[in-house]
């Protein structure tokens, strides 16, 4: 069974800490630039400031590390996948040779190098959406790329869709489930049998659950239209955010320490 | 002899000191039934009475172990449900949930392959398949014709049936029901009813029906959980239940307009031996009285 708890990547985490009361719009802005610098870092020891603010970060927030962990779960495999191909196939000096492969020096480093980023890129994002409720996040898009609509780019319409589809996530995820539910009561089982049996078996969930989805995207696109949604037209918002000076000090100071990690290493 | 009283009986189903809590040690946390206590003879059909959010389909989704108890025990016919995957598959062939809006899990082509799904996963063979598949068609009241119809050309009454039929033709020793009625007009509703009545009678299966609607229980239920935020209130006769008005309005359960009729009768001088539980006790009872 799939459960809510165990997607969260992307997932909001409710709280009160400092990060939750600042402008989405300034999160957004500050934790984009790092994870943009970090690609650009030279050394190792550029990570460390970024390690620690994000530590500060996750403890002020008060979520548990136990959480954190969790949703560093779906990218294991990539980790280890590219932490190895860096480990056996960089060339240099070779410390260590069993048959036909050998770790380098360089490989070692370059590997621990890009592990910590891949790892710090998500703890970046995670801590953004956990600190971050999906509307919030999505104003908070919707506000940054609005200039873009003055080169027809579809702005709110693509937030829009983004929204919705944030929005659904949940839904989806518990109909899925409690259809899962009913189809194991009536004897199913997902776990058994060769790969074609397990696809096989997974018919009695997904077209239910494509079924529900057509009927709420049908539902959903009435009530909207009734409502007098118009796609393209400037609307109103119930929520409106707020930028404080807090908010340019927060972006200010989170993108200097950005800058200073990179002239460190 | 056998006494009024449960010596004797076997015991289908009992929960001792059941609770559960949703996304444990989160922040969003929440403690769905606490404590639980409850016991279910065979062949009896007892129903779950509480309002949305009180616990209800947390309960039944333990009985076939779909949820397993964080704390205390669930035992089915006297054997303890444990995390053990032969025994879990087995006691899906005793415990058949109907769970609510069970049309949804519709899925297949024709509504042969629909409610042979059950049976095929119990690893039946085609003959026996075939022979429970119109067994539990009938059942459910529709014929044969259906058999070979998409299941999701029939009308909303028709698909419940055909959901129903899907969880029968597994032949279950204990029925489960969500809500069964729950979406249908007072056509399907009565349909519906008058099938799980039906069950009960003539099949001797073991019937738990969970609803917020005392109308519907109060058709066949022997005895009545009453379930509020996750803790039962009440247990008792469907007889006595009733007759505590106070307690009902307490949990925002409303007597029956058909019990509350035969109530008003007796105040007027009928004589009324039988509760009115359904139409045609009432029936009954006023013709009687009349003539």
């Amino acid at each position: 069974m799939i459960s809510k708890d165990s997607i969260i990547i992307g997932q909001y985490f409710p709280g009160f800490g400092f990060l939750y009361s600042v402008d989405p719009r300034a999160k957004i802005i500050s934790f984009l630039f790092l994870m943009i610098i970090i690609f650009i870092f030279k050394n190792i020891l550029s990570f460390i400031p970024i390690i620690i603010l994000l530590l500060l970060f996750f403890i002020s927030s008060k979520i548990p590390f136990k959480h954190v962990l969790k949703g560093l779960k779906p990218i294991i495999i990539l980790l280890i996948i590219t932490i190895f191909f860096h480990f056996f196939f960089t060339p240099g000096n070779i410390i260590f040779k069993f048959y036909f492969l050998k770790i380098t020096y360089e490989g070692l480093i370059r590997g621990v190098f890009i592990g910590t980023r891949l790892i710090v890129l998500i703890l970046i994002s995670s801590l953004l959406t956990f600190t971050t409720s999906p509307l919030e996040l999505t104003r908070g898009l919707e506000f940054l790329t609005l200039p873009l609509n003055k080169l027809h780019f579809p702005s709110s319409e693509i937030i829009m869709m983004i929204t919705i589809a944030l929005r659904f996530i949940p839904v989806l995820v518990e109909e899925a489930d409690r259809i899962i539910v009913a189809q194991v009561s009536r004897g199913a089982s997902f776990d058994e049998g060769n790969i074609i049996k397990r696809a096989k078996n997974l018919i009695p969930i997904l077209i239910p659950l494509f079924i529900s989805a057509f009927r709420r995207a049908e539902e959903l696109a009435v009530a909207m239209e009734v409502r007098c949604f118009q796609p393209g037209k400037k609307r109103t918002y119930m929520r409106r955010l707020n930028w404080r000076r807090l908010d340019t000090i927060f972006t200010i100071l989170i993108i200097l320490i950005g800058l200073i990690s990179y002239f460190i290493g | 002899m056998e006494f009024e009283g449960d010596k004797g009986r076997t015991i289908a189903i009992e929960v001792k000191n059941l609770s559960y809590t949703y996304s444990r040690g989160l922040p969003y946390e929440k403690e769905a039934i606490k404590n639980i206590n409850l016991i279910v003879y065979e062949g009896e059909a007892v129903g779950i009475l509480g309002h949305t959010g009180s616990g209800k389909s947390t309960l039944i989704q333990h009985l076939n172990g779909i949820l397993l108890p964080q704390e205390g025990e669930v035992k089915i016919f006297g054997e303890k449900i444990i995390n053990n995957k032969t025994f879990l598959k087995n006691l899906r062939k005793i415990v058949g949930i109907v769970f609510q809006f069970p049309e949804d899990e519709l899925f297949a082509e024709t509504v042969f392959e629909d409610v042979s799904f059950g049976p095929r996963n119990l690893g039946l063979n085609e003959d026996e398949i075939k022979k429970r598949v119109i067994e539990s068609i009938k059942d459910v009241g529709l014929d044969e014709s259906y058999l070979n119809r998409s299941p999701f050309s029939l009308s909303g009454g028709e698909k419940r049936r055909v959901a129903i039929a899907c969880i029968l033709s597994m032949s279950p020793k204990i029925l489960v029901l969500d809500e069964p009625t729950s979406g249908l007009d007072p056509i399907g509703r009565e349909e519906i009813l008058s099938l799980i009545k039906k069950l009960k009678n003539e099949k001797k299966v073991t019937i738990i029906m969970i609803s917020h609607s005392m109308e519907d229980i109060v058709q066949f239920a022997d005895r009545i959980y009453i379930l509020n935020n996750g803790k039962i209130v009440i247990e008792g006769k469907t007889e006595d239940i009733f007759k505590n008005k106070e307690i009902l309005e307490k949990y925002d359960l409303s007597v029956p307009d058909l019990f509350l009729l035969g109530e008003e009768l007796k105040k007027e001088g009928f004589v009324i031996s039988e509760p009115f539980k359904d139409f045609d006790i009432a029936k009954r009872e006023i013709l009687r009285n009349l003539s």
